[in-house]
């Protein structure tokens, strides 16, 4: 690892995936880069040009790839499924295109899941942490609510308090605003932003919306497999 | 904390599919119910109908058996010593029905401590007469207290007082179809036929039924002093000595080394009665089969209603994956999910299935044959509801386990991309 490693979050070296079926396609090439801590980063590309692909190796739920894959300084090579779910559970929080909150679970338990899942505090505590990032992201009204009383945007408020909830050493998202609407969008961004400037969190954010990347610190931009 | 995480998700994802979920809980209830009820009455049956023969019957019995000598004067013929004997035409040698050494025999088994009680018993043939014809039973003196200890005679006897056969020298009880036949009642007096030829007056004490028409057709029972009279025999005549054992199994063993010490033949309850064994365990194991059955087909309903909620749950469980559940934990949801289902189904169906034999229980069952028995019998046992819970969560645990591992198999990437 670098000497910098303190303010490296993510590290990858030379990531390269190919699919097999129907025929070889490789679909990411040697790639190569580091996102530093406090960053807010976003990947965009065409469609089809192995961004997302790249997002859910970097996730760890992608575990078939060649290269190396460093989190928070340690490599990921050659952990098992075990290890890599409390790697996510820990060090990685999740935005997803669509909000995928549990219907059988009020908000506030839908936050907290993830913290109960970690076990490092109590259950008062984190309800005390989520209602601070509810409140941040002002929606602590709607805590007790069913998701499915929710709108489409608080909904996916709901989901990056969820991402938060353990302190995460980087906040990944899939296209975190493709199914909210301009004011909804607009309202995730300054939240990202918010969170990048106020609490020095890393993010990689996955977008087709250059709009929304433009006003990122730092754009990868890729196109047919590689960073361009 | 992490077991109650995993159990809070299993009950979260119960609730949102309760019909199904106590509909496949139903399904268990009745299987484990059915399975209490059809081996408990099973059990019952059994006994009742093995007490009819085994209750009565001794452990071992010590008698003598008519055979030929075993050493036959040919064998100690020295020229003939390797040769082999054919004999033709051989008789049985008449040893006497009477057991030899009788009071130490019986004292040394009282002294055994396998040994639960020795009921001593002098048999003979009788003739009853009643006008012109003579109907040919058997009376056999008891020790009307060994008796009672050993096989409850009381339990059987449906007019008089079974004391009566001790304290009065000429009483006789008779068998239900032998009482029909000669047409009398308690108090009346009754002539029978000596094997000698001399012939007794007897007081009819009381009327006894088996519920088995070919004992109850023949047999009579008297005191011991009464037989021994009757056939002008001192007090030590007796034909057969009966055991009952702490441990009904170690019977043909003990048989064997008993007939050795003791000299007398002796046959253990096993042999005598082979047939009631192989009945009881064959219906044993229908009454068992019927009842896993059931509780199969109500695995296969929890099967199906776990498959068709991993399916709606496909985003859940691609969301517990990416927010660091394991895909044990996973599984561990599914399985769980599924023995809360088997639990609760469980649970219904011990307490249902208690119901039931109690219902059972309270039917009336009124037989001729069986004169103590006034309801069908049911076997109350604890290890059959113990059974049925463990079967009931053994086949919802198995039932789980194929969709669970299908959970923890999804890949979340795939589901997540997928959208």
């Amino acid at each position: 690892m670098a000497e910098n490693s303190k303010n490296i979050v993510l590290e990858t070296k030379g990531i390269s995936k190919s699919f097999f079926d129907p025929v070889e396609t490789k679909v990411l090439k040697d790639i190569t880069f580091q996102i530093e801590k406090g960053s807010f980063c976003s990947i965009v590309g065409k469609s089809g040009c192995g961004k997302s692909t790249l997002l859910y190796i970097l996730s760890t739920m992608d575990t078939d790839f060649e290269g190396e894959l460093f989190l928070d300084g340690r490599s990921l090579r050659g952990l098992n499924n075990f290890e890599l779910a409390n790697v996510r559970n820990e060090k990685i929080g999740f935005v997803f295109q669509f909000h995928y909150l549990l219907d059988e679970f009020n908000v506030l338990k839908n936050v907290i899941l993830p913290g109960i899942k970690l076990g490092k505090e109590t259950k008062e505590e984190l309800e005390n942490d989520a209602f601070v990032l509810l409140k941040a992201m002002e929606i602590d009204d709607q805590a007790l609510k069913m998701p499915h009383q929710l709108s489409g945007g608080q909904k996916q408020r709901v989901a990056i308090a969820r991402a938060l909830i353990n302190k995460p050493v980087v906040i990944m998202g899939d296209e975190p605003t493709g199914n909210l609407d301009k004011k909804n969008s607009e309202i995730v961004f300054e939240i990202f932003q918010q969170l990048c400037k106020e609490r020095n969190q890393s993010l990689l954010i996955v977008t087709h919306d250059d709009d929304f990347a433009k006003r990122t610190d730092r754009i990868i931009s890729m196109e047919d497999g590689r960073i361009v | 904390m992490k077991i109650l995480l995993i159990l809070d998700v299993s009950i979260g994802f119960l609730l949102a599919r309760l019909r199904q979920s106590i509909v496949a809980a139903v399904g268990v209830t009745f299987g484990v119910a059915m399975f209490i009820a059809l081996v408990s009455f099973m059990a019952g049956l059994n006994n009742l109908l093995d007490g009819l023969i085994l209750n009565r019957t001794p452990h071992i019995r010590f008698y003598n058996e008519i055979k030929p000598s075993e050493n036959q004067p040919i064998n100690l013929f020295l020229p003939f010593k390797n040769a082999v004997n054919f004999i033709r035409s051989l008789k049985p040698k008449d040893q006497g029905k009477e057991i030899y050494n009788s009071k130490a025999i019986i004292k040394a088994l009282k002294s055994d401590p396998r040994v639960i009680g020795v009921a001593p018993k002098a048999m003979t043939q009788v003739f009853f007469n009643t006008g012109i014809i003579e109907i040919s039973g058997v009376v056999n003196g008891i020790d009307i207290e060994a008796e009672e200890k050993l096989f409850r005679f009381s339990d059987y006897v449906i007019e008089g007082d079974v004391n009566e056969i001790a304290n009065s020298s000429n009483s006789i009880f008779l068998g239900r179809g032998i009482a029909d036949k000669l047409l009398v009642d308690v108090g009346d007096v009754i002539q029978l036929t000596s094997p000698q030829g001399e012939i007794n007056s007897l007081r009819v004490a009381g009327i006894f039924q088996f519920g088995l028409a070919e004992i109850d057709n023949v047999t009579s029972y008297a005191s011991l002093a009464t037989v021994q009279k009757l056939l002008n025999k001192p007090a030590s005549y007796i034909t057969d000595i009966q055991i009952k054992l702490t441990d009904i199994k170690a019977a043909p063993m003990a048989a064997k080394e008993l007939s050795k010490k003791f000299g007398v033949d002796a046959i253990d309850i096993q042999t005598a009665n082979s047939q009631f064994e192989t009945g009881s365990s064959v219906r044993t194991i229908i009454s068992y089969a019927v009842g896993i059955t059931l509780l199969i087909v109500a695995g296969f309903g929890i099967y199906n209603i776990l498959n068709m909620l991993i399916y709606e749950k496909m985003d859940s469980i691609a969301i517990l994956k990416a927010t660091g559940f394991s895909g044990l934990d996973v599984q561990w949801i599914f399985i769980f999910l599924s023995l809360i289902i088997g639990l609760s189904g469980g649970l219904s169906g011990l307490i249902i299935g208690f119901g039931l034999t109690v219902l059972i229980d309270n039917i009336p069952f009124e037989t001729a044959s069986l004169p103590t028995i006034k309801t069908y019998p049911i076997d109350y046992k604890a290890i059959y509801y113990i059974i049925g819970i463990v079967f009931a969560l053994v086949t919802t645990f198995f039932a789980g386990l194929f969709p669970a591992r299908k959970a923890s198999q999804l890949d979340p990437v795939s589901i997540i991309r997928g959208k």
